[in-house]
């Protein structure tokens, strides 16, 4: 109720029929730079790093193979048959093809049908989490029984720039279906756009460029508070009632300051706060932060997951953990398994798995 | 290389789909519709589990063209859970060293990157060492 006495309405995005996540799958790469082997080549890196390592993919990986990792994790989890998917959607903002969906070609590996929907996302960071409420939305409205939404990224910083430190490569996939199959039920979601020019990469750039005066409070922290305290208030919850929340994670600073203004307790960030070990994995931060979150959920525990995309929005949704999470969470390898599997490499070995050496 | 080709191989290519023999159960790779052992024939589509292990391997350090990227590169011949042999690349090794009999299983690569970056991308099945 406002001061006139009128009912405010809900501004959540809730779906005709009841749905939840069925299986959920990470993927890392297993290359590892340290943020110092990066600041020993580039001077001016003074004070604190942002994080300890990135991720950093194989010469032989990119957006769609590691899709088709995550996924195949993720079916393995739900127990479903590929072929009753009707959507196979990947958000990213590294697709290898400008042209040409990513996401038909993990639907051929992965064993989808034809049957299905395959449109490429892209919304900068929150590619992946926008393909999830458009999941959500075609499973709750009844077009069909299962939706694979992905977000994936092999993120490049320009040598020297301040996201060489940070631009990684990983991300998780989530298949959305009816709430009685779930491993998690989904209580709804809320999303928040605005135009702002933080963040971009024109057409046929290789690498993207940032304005440093709206990276921040105008950026980051505005669309993420924005985002959770709708959500919070629609959905009539407080920050007590989660035993998890993950945010976007471009650093290890912004999303325990932005946790801190919303009145999360560092417990509750923590295991989904990976950007120190793997670095940002762009669209897949925040997703990947959550499915290691489920790795260790319990029947009953409540998860908050907000993702920030630049140019800019934010989506936040809420997930109720049910009783099936306990005997699928071991059906495929855990998003620790694959931070665990580490080989270092230095700055030269990076140089050539990134392809910054042009040969022609 | 021609796009037709792949188009057709992609199942098989993408993620070890092969056939199982109606009349004798054997599980057959590469696809190709008679039964080697028992002469029958065999259309049913099989996806193998992608679990194996190293039979034997090289090491090449001269590629054929569109491969001269990965050098040097391990190629193994793995055989299958399921029986049958297969020659692939073998990928994410790390510092490990290759044995005789290492268990691996299939990974979806690229296996290669036609004209440069302006071709078409294929992609394929590797093994890398089982995970856990
Ligand atoms: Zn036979």
């Amino acid at each position: 109720m406002d001061a006139a006495g009128t009912e405010k309405p809900s501004l959540l995005l809730k779906t005709l029929k009841p749905i939840g996540i069925i299986g959920y799958g990470a993927y890392v790469p297993r290359y590892r730079i340290p943020a110092a082997e990066i600041a020993r080549i580039w001077k001016g890196a003074e004070g604190s790093l942002p994080v300890k390592e990135k991720a950093v993919p194989g010469l032989d990986e990119d957006v769609i193979t590691m899709s088709v990792e995550a996924a195949r994790n993720a079916l393995a989890r739900a127990g479903i048959d590929p072929q009753e998917l009707r959507a196979v959607w990947v958000g990213s903002e590294s697709h290898p093809y400008a042209v040409k969906p990513s996401g038909t070609v993990v639907a051929e590996a992965i064993g989808a049908s034809t049957n299905i929907q395959s449109g490429d996302w892209e919304f900068a960071c929150k590619a992946g989490s926008e393909a999830l409420v458009a999941a959500m939305g075609l499973v709750g409205s009844g077009m069909g029984r299962y939706a694979l939404a992905i977000g994936m990224d092999t993120a490049q910083g320009k040598p020297g720039d301040a996201l060489e430190f940070t631009a990684a490569a990983g991300g998780a996939a989530f298949i959305v279906g009816p709430a009685e199959e779930a491993l998690a039920v989904i209580e709804g979601s809320y999303s928040f756009v605005t135009d702002t020019p933080d963040f971009w990469r024109r057409e046929g750039k290789k690498y993207p460029e940032h304005s440093q005066r709206f990276t921040g409070e105008p950026a980051y922290f505005h669309h993420i508070t924005s985002a959770a305290q709708t959500y919070l208030e629609d959905s009539g919850t407080k920050p007590e009632d989660y035993t998890f929340a993950v945010f976007h994670q471009p650093n290890a600073k912004f999303p325990q300051r932005v946790a801190g203004m919303l009145g999360f307790k560092p417990e509750q960030i923590k295991t989904g706060l990976l950007v120190p070990e793997i670095g940002n994995t762009y669209a897949g931060s925040s997703l990947i932060g959550l499915s290691n979150v489920l790795d260790v959920a319990k029947p009953g525990d409540r998860i908050l997951t907000v993702s920030y995309g630049s140019g800019s929005g934010s989506d936040a949704f809420g997930l109720l953990v049910t009783g099936a999470i306990t005997e699928r969470q071991g059906k495929a390898l855990k998003t620790r398994d694959y931070i665990a599997r580490r080989t270092e490499i230095d700055y030269a070995q990076y140089v050539r798995l990134r392809r910054k050496i042009t040969m022609e | 290389m021609e796009i037709p080709r792949h188009w057709r191989l992609k199942k098989q290519r993408y993620a070890l789909v092969g056939e199982v023999c109606p009349h004798c159960e054997a599980k057959i790779f590469p696809p190709r519709d008679v039964c080697p052992h028992c002469s029958g024939e065999a259309k049913t589509p099989y996806q193998f589990s992608g679990q194996g292990e190293v039979y034997s391997y090289t090491v090449m350090n001269d590629a054929p063209a569109g491969f001269e990227e990965n050098t040097p590169y391990t190629v193994a011949v793995v055989k299958l859970a399921e029986g049958p042999m297969v020659t692939a690349q073998l990928t994410d090794l790390g510092a490990e060293p290759v044995k005789i009999g290492m268990p691996v299983e299939m990974v979806t690569r690229r296996i290669r990157s036609d004209g440069n970056d302006r071709g078409m991308i294929v992609y394929g099945y590797k093994f890398r060492p089982v995970m856990q």
